[in-house]
């Protein structure tokens, strides 16, 4: 059981300002259901002072969730959109009376909710692609460089684990850790200039065999690896010998036996590319930035593999 | 705090010691306190009731000798002792089958000796319902396998695995055989001395013993290597001295569960469908996960769609109900368990999937309360749920974020 707070307890047992608001001035969505929270933040903006009348939200997500995105609302009623802005996941987790530190990405979720929100009251586009926020670091959880850099920047972070715990990032299949470990020691070397951070505490990256690794929190459990014994000679096709237009057609009918599971999933997956032995697949709809991406995959290379008999690599495009 | 006195329906984590076994431990701590080893009489009359212990869970197990117990400290040890053993007994194998659902116990064990000894693994995925793909399995089987380990009952969903024809297949190629039955016994009849299963492990704290004390079962004839060594404990397998008060307690727990095995197959089986079709009756998008067909009496996991788990639990436990749940954020994990996972349950409902695991403590009264509050829970959370149409009572297609 975690260690909550009387204040979460409240906010959860007691939400204030749940359910939906009829035409709101600004909608922010973010998260979503294969990361395990997921939060839409709805406010009324008074045009003359652009002053926040109201606000509500909705959250599919664990107890903390609910709670940052109650006290969310509470904290930016009555106020201009200009002082909503400067409302940081660090002001929702003090309103709450701190939070357990791997529950610290609920209170980033409520801070982006709000920035969905103001973004989308003033007009401007954030477009789920959006370019400005800077490319997707975390496919698992769909996390963006420019999301890992204010939470960096807020709450002054300079281990690997931390920004796990504040983002998610790196929490599932931990193949983009190198790219946290770039961006976290960009981050803190920007604030080492801008004297934010004491240089001794700034994150170094180091490549792999530039003396003792950082402390790196170990990565979450894996997802399942299921690899069933490749298919007895007399049941499976030819294991070798294979032309690449034998080979890619035995791949795209593979492909085709999948899609069905994909799309009652609500997404769908396609063959992109093959070169050697890796195969490259496009994931669409629900099955990107899903949590369990990364288990899709094996499941999609341990079906590529029995048909064709030998092992294969596949990778999302 | 709720007027009703506390349902406890998370007996798959844990279980109260029975009152009886706790009658039965008490003179051990305090009057019969020696060392069975020792010469005099205050050992030896320990050692009497521990050969009593131990002929109690032979019944259990339907072993055919006494002598294939060997008391450990936990179910993992016994797990662990089990596959060690198994590798360090034969080892020009270097193959090693287990299941995708497996425990932690022995799933993260295999992982660490394919990824530390160079043991080739091969996990035998399962399907949506959580059964065992056969024909993996039998694929995977070979003479350079040393060991299967194929838990009996999930944990999770309480799925039961076909061990006795599996072990069968595993004769074929002379593998040692080995099955986490830590959620099995007690619950269902077992007959170790007719099946082909080499070694069984068991934990006492899942039959109402206490904590930290397990057994091992090691058919007579298996070739062992003892985990711990340094005494003649056990009959040198399990070195130590014995943990007297609770292997006593483990043999009068595994005599009770032998006695209320019926109960539990039929009275707590019914208050499990009734618990189940209550649910599913009046909860809409819910779904019973594992296998309907093939499960242990006392488990029922239903995953509630587009809610997570830990909220769930929160608030029956301020309903005064305990029950546990696969979301990922009950564990700390930010994935949702492996077993859902591996069963392909989908995301909208793998991070609501809750279970409620039964004993014979278990009344009518209490699945009733259970029933009753539960669809107020479930609306509760669903009305806070931006994937939920509380209008349409379904789910609510328009809401597709992205991180900004």
């Amino acid at each position: 059981m975690w260690n909550y707070s009387e204040q979460v307890k409240d906010h959860f047992f007691n939400p204030r300002n749940a359910g939906a608001l009829d035409d709101p001035d600004g909608v922010g969505e973010v998260g979503s259901i294969a990361c395990g929270d997921a939060l839409k933040l709805m406010i009324k903006v008074d045009a003359g002072e652009e002053r926040i009348t109201d606000a509500r939200f909705q959250t599919f997500g664990c107890g903390s969730a609910i709670a940052s995105s109650s006290a969310l609302t509470e904290m930016i009623i009555g106020k201009t959109i200009v002082q909503a802005l400067d409302v940081t996941n660090q002001d929702i987790a003090g309103y709450l009376g701190g939070l357990p530190p791997e529950k610290m990405h609920c209170s980033v979720m409520g801070a982006e909710a709000l920035r969905a929100a103001i973004a989308n009251y003033r007009g401007e586009a954030l477009a789920e692609d959006d370019d400005e926020d800077g490319a997707l670091v975390c496919k698992c959880f769909g996390i963006t460089e420019g999301l890992l850099t204010r939470a960096i920047r807020t709450n002054g972070l300079t281990q690997v684990g931390e920004v796990t715990d504040y983002t998610k990032a790196g929490g599932s299949c931990a193949t983009c850790m190198d790219k946290i470990e770039l961006v976290l020691a960009d981050v803190n070397a920007e604030m080492v200039g801008e004297g934010l951070l004491e240089k001794a505490r700034a994150f170094r990256y180091r490549g792999r065999f530039a003396g003792t690794p950082e402390p790196v929190r170990a990565p979450a459990p894996r997802p399942m690896v299921t690899r069933p014994a490749p298919p007895r000679p007399a049941a499976g096709p030819p294991a070798a010998g294979l032309g690449m237009v034998k080979t890619i057609m035995l791949i795209q009918a593979a492909i085709e036996e999948l899609r069905p599971t994909f799309q009652r999933d609500g997404g769908d997956v396609e063959l992109a590319e093959v070169e050697g032995d890796t195969v490259t697949v496009q994931l669409s709809g629900s099955c990107v930035d899903c949590s369990m991406s990364s288990f899709t995959l094996h499941m999609v290379e341990d079906k590529l593999s029995q048909a064709l008999g030998r092992p294969l690599k596949v990778i999302p495009a | 705090m709720t007027p009703f006195p506390p349902i406890y329906l998370d007996n798959n984590a844990t279980t109260r010691v029975d009152p009886q076994v706790v009658e039965a431990m008490l003179p051990y701590f305090t009057e019969q306190f020696g060392n069975p080893s020792s010469m005099h009489a205050f050992g030896s009359a320990v050692g009497g009731a521990l050969a009593t212990a131990r002929k109690q869970v032979q019944a259990l197990l339907g072993a055919a000798h006494d002598h294939e117990v060997v008391f450990t400290a936990s179910g993992s040890e016994s797990d662990s002792t089990a596959i060690l053993s198994a590798l360090a007994a034969n080892p020009e194998r270097r193959e090693i089958v287990i299941s995708a659902v497996e425990h932690p116990a022995v799933l993260a064990l295999c992982q660490h000796l394919e990824k530390q000894e160079g043991y080739t693994l091969h996990i035998i995925p399962v399907d949506r319902k959580g059964r065992l793909e056969i024909d993996a399995y039998r694929a995977a089987l070979s003479e350079r396998v040393a060991v299967v380990s194929i838990m009996w009952a999930n944990n999770e969903t309480g799925t039961l695995f076909p061990v006795e024809p599996l072990a069968e297949w595993a004769k074929e190629f002379d593998i040692q055989f080995h099955t986490d039955a830590v959620q099995a016994v007690g619950k269902i009849a077992l007959d170790l001395k007719s099946s082909a299963i080499d070694m069984l492990s068991l934990s006492g704290h899942k039959l109402h013993a206490p904590k930290g004390i397990g057994a091992l079962y090691v058919k007579r004839g298996t070739r062992f290597r003892p985990l711990i060594r340094g005494g003649h404990q056990e009959r040198g397998r399990r070195a130590g001295t014995e943990n007297a008060p609770a292997i006593i307690g483990l043999g009068r727990a595994a005599e009770l569960a032998l006695a209320s095995m019926h109960d539990e197959n039929t009275r707590v089986r019914a208050l499990r469908d009734r618990l189940e079709t209550g649910l599913t009756r009046s909860i809409g998008h819910c779904f019973v996960t594992g296998d309907p067909e093939n499960r242990l009496p006392n488990t029922a996991n239903v995953a509630f769609e587009y809610i997570e788990g830990e909220a769930i639990l929160l608030l029956l436990n301020r309903s005064g109900i305990a029950a546990s749940s696969g979301s990922a954020c009950t564990s700390g994990s930010l994935e949702p368990s492996h077993v859902m996972r591996a069963m392909g349950i989908p995301y909208t409902a793998a991070h609501g999937a809750t279970r409620f695991s039964l004993s014979r403590e278990t009344t009518a009264e209490e699945i009733d309360r259970v029933l009753a509050v539960m669809p107020g829970i479930i609306d509760q959370l669903r009305r806070l749920s931006p994937y939920w149409n509380s209008e349409t009572g379904s789910a609510n297609q328009a809401f597709e974020p992205a991180y900004a």
